[in-house]
């Protein structure tokens, strides 16, 4: 790690000493972050994070927190590594054979790439929503029953069958599901099936929620009841979302980071990134003149 | 003419048919800028069309005609005959023409020919010769009339393009007609030989008979001349080989499949892969002295060390190889339904931290279950049909029973026995491979439908 406060109360204090990173990190990469990419309430934190595909450098030298409490919006072209970022987070890349990522990525100041790390188990506390709804082949309940019982969070049918039922209602899919949990969850319709998969994710109590469009898949109706769910999963998690709308980015989250081909451009408050950006790139973005 | 000279006449025909269908169009487009409509196809198909007519009536003809044929040289045959002869019985006029056409064909004769066969032959190609002369002479007059009707129609505001595909698709239509009718030709064939048996030996003997010694006499007063149908041991054999195989290589099979798809790297995959598959390529028969040379004095050995009874030749030995030979049909077919298993179901399982082993048990495999069946589907029919490792290494001995280190035989090679060597074309003995044949028919048709309500079943379910 190469920041090495630790303590939240710290990071608050540098933040507001100095609003921009260090310049030394990204001087190999040849760019600089705009904005202050540290969080209050650091929960991850990713510090000159590189990642290839083979030859292809998709993400370059990017150094960003994930706080508690709040959402932060990653935004930006198509193929300027957003998913890349968030997969990192949840070492999902190492299922890619030609992924390699460098540089420090941290949980609770413990390090997610270190050898004793236990993926398995990092996932567990870092899930993921798909782009696409991916509900498995199997009942309502037991996709999800599925996480809960891999990692043996219940000890009986009683216990387990609360654990589905807070996380659907915690989904708000509950009262629409409730009758037909034996159905196969592949048979809901797409924004069900996404809340499914939300459910599915909290079941398993995670610290932090990554979502890649959650949203791309679903009509206004359903895309503004996740938009509430999120809203109110934060008060307990910290959360990462990747969206390609604007709209949805103010809605829903508090902290917005704008990549541009591999690199962080610019990170801040999302109020201040969509009323007053300070890039050149970022403003022609989210004006629509670009992507 | 010869057949094969008229057809190349024809080929050549259809080319010159399609280039000036298409040249017809093409001068049509150039004269098209000059103020005259545009034509509504490509030139290519308007030669397609123009090809079509000419060769598809022309086809028509040449098979109706070679449909015809035999039954008018039958008649001009007859007629040649000396009026004693034609009051012959169908079957002995039949042998008679037979005759008559192995003398013009050339085909294998007993000294000189009797002269009233001679003449019948004469009379045989003469006929046969104007019949060819006027075949050929239409087959082109018809071609050539459907060309000329066919290139008028060039013209712009002709749908050639339409009229084109609707003949391909009667192109398909018409392919799957042969294979359905080959299907049903073969099964009503086998039913009506099969019946024929049933007639001689009574349905319920043969389905639930115990002792199976199919010895017919060839002569009246042989000894040992009534046969035993009984097929149970047959039935009971063929469930023991395929059980073992099955045993063997659905497990292997399907472990490999989820290694290859699962675990193993891109390149060992493309190498272990084919060498996997050449396993079926490797000729059964050489399976079957595998089967009976080494696997079988093996158990046998290991049997007797052991304190079993195996005899050389047992139903252990030939299923084991054949369940070897029918890994490839497993793990081949299961590997590739698990690999479309989409990769979104996989990141979703490793997303909520389960490890490797509890995404392919609980999510890849329900969810390639329909495809896995279908594998195990084929390769049991497979096993069901697969007939010379048995006869090489499991004898010929209709023993009735479970005990897997004896010999025993199967339906498909208690075929294979009543078939070889000379054999009378209507006794219960040969009629009754026709039975055993209709079973197994009946037998792999009820594998496949089951195969596919449970393939429809998931679908349902997990769509
Ligand atoms: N599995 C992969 N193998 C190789 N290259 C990849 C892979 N996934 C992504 N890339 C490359 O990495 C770069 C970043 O891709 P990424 O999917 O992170 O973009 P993104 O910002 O999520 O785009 P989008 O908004 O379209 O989802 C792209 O150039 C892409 O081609
Ligand atoms: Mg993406």
């Amino acid at each position: 790690m190469s920041q090495p406060s630790s303590t939240p109360a710290a990071d608050a204090a540098d933040a507001a000493a100095s609003a921009a990173p260090p310049a030394d990190q990204q001087a190999q990469a040849g760019y600089r972050t705009v904005g202050d990419y540290r969080a209050e309430k650091p929960v991850m934190r990713a510090r000159n994070v590189d990642v290839f595909y083979g030859e292809n450098h998709a993400i370059q030298s990017v150094s960003l927190d994930i706080g508690l409490n709040e959402v932060i919006a990653l935004i930006g072209p198509s193929g300027c590594g957003k998913s890349t970022f968030l997969r990192c987070l949840n070492r999902m890349n190492d299922t890619i054979e030609s992924a390699r990522v460098t540089g420090d990525i941290t949980l609770y100041d413990e390090d997610i790439y270190a050898k004793q790390m236990d993926v398995v188990m990092l996932r567990a506390r870092v899930g993921m929503v798909f782009q696409k709804p991916n509900p498995f082949p199997k009942s309502v309940y037991d996709n999800v029953a599925y996480g809960p019982r891999i990692h043996g969070l219940a000890r009986d049918r009683a216990e387990l069958d609360k654990i589905v039922q807070t996380s659907l209602e915690r989904a708000g899919l509950w009262s629409e599901v409730k009758d037909r949990l034996e159905e196969p969850g592949t048979g809901l319709s797409g924004g069900q099936q996404q809340r499914l998969c939300i459910a599915r994710t909290i079941a398993v109590s995670p610290e932090v929620i990554l979502m890649d469009e959650p949203c791309s898949a679903l009509d206004p109706i359903a895309t503004a009841r996740i938009e509430d769910l999120i809203d109110e999963l934060k008060r307990q998690y910290a959360i990462v979302i990747v969206t390609h709308s604007m709209q949805q980015a103010a809605r829903v989250s508090q902290r917005t980071a704008y990549f541009h081909l591999g690199k962080l451009i610019e990170v801040g408050d999302t109020d201040e990134i969509f009323t007053n950006p300070r890039h050149k790139l970022t403003e022609d973005y989210i004006t629509g003149r670009f992507g | 003419m010869a057949s094969s000279t008229l057809l190349i006449a024809l080929i050549g025909l259809t080319a010159f048919a399609y280039f000036l269908g298409r040249q017809r169009a093409i001068v049509g487009v150039v004269a098209a800028k000059k103020g005259t409509r545009p034509f509504h196809s490509l030139p290519g198909y308007y030669g397609g069309y123009v090809a079509l007519w000419c060769v598809l009536p022309a086809l028509a003809l040449f098979a109706i005609w070679h449909a015809v044929e035999p039954v008018v040289l039958r008649a001009a045959v007859v007629d040649a005959l000396p009026a004693d002869m034609q009051q012959l019985s169908e079957g002995r006029l039949g042998l008679v023409f037979n005759d008559v056409r192995n003398l013009v064909e050339g085909g294998v004769q007993l000294g000189e020919p009797d002269p009233t066969i001679a003449a019948a032959a004469e009379r045989y190609s003469e006929v046969r010769q104007t019949s060819r002369r006027l075949l050929a002479g239409t087959v082109l007059v018809l071609g050539v009339a459907t060309l000329g009707w066919a290139v008028r129609r060039v013209r712009p505001d002709f749908r050639a393009r339409n009229r084109v595909e609707k003949s391909i698709e009667y192109l398909f239509v018409a392919a799957s007609t042969v294979a359905i009718l080959t299907t049903i030709g073969i099964f009503v064939s086998v039913l009506f030989e099969a019946l024929r048996f049933f007639q001689q030996v009574s349905p319920f003997e043969f389905l639930f008979g115990l002792n199976w010694s199919p010895q017919t006499a060839i002569r009246e007063d042989q000894v040992g001349s009534s046969g035993a149908f009984g097929a149970i041991p047959l039935f009971t054999g063929t469930l023991l080989i395929s059980g073992i195989a099955m045993a063997v290589a659905a497990p292997v099979g399907l472990m490999s499949a989820i290694y290859l798809s699962e675990y193993a790297s891109r390149r060992v995959r493309a190498w272990v892969k084919p060498l996997l598959e050449l396993l079926a390529g490797i000729p059964t028969v050489v399976y079957g002295y595998f089967a009976a040379l080494t696997v079988g004095p093996f158990l046998r050995g290991l049997g007797d060390s052991l304190g079993f009874e195996v005899a050389s030749e047992s139903a252990l030995g030939a299923g084991l190889v054949m369940g070897i030979m029918i890994i490839p049909f497993v793990s081949s077919l299961s590997d590739d339904v698990i690999n479309a298993v989409p990769q979104a179901l996989r990141d979703g399982s490793y997303g909520l931290g389960a490890t490797q082993s509890e995404t392919i048990r609980q999510v890849i495999l329900p969810a390639a279950l329909p495809g896995i069946v279908g594998a195990l589907l084929l390769a049991v029919s497979r096993a069901i049909g697969e007939t010379m490792i048995v006869v090489m290494a499991a004898g010929l001995a209709a023993n009735l029973t479970a005990n897997p280190f004896e010999a025993v035989t199967t339906v498909t090679v208690q075929i294979v026995t009543l078939l070889v060597g000379d054999q009378e074309f209507d006794s219960a003995k040969t009629l009754a491979a026709f039975a055993l044949g209709l079973v197994l028919f009946l037998v792999t048709l009820a594998l496949n439908v089951i195969a596919l309500r449970v393939v429809r079943h998931y679908r349902e379910q997990y769509d």
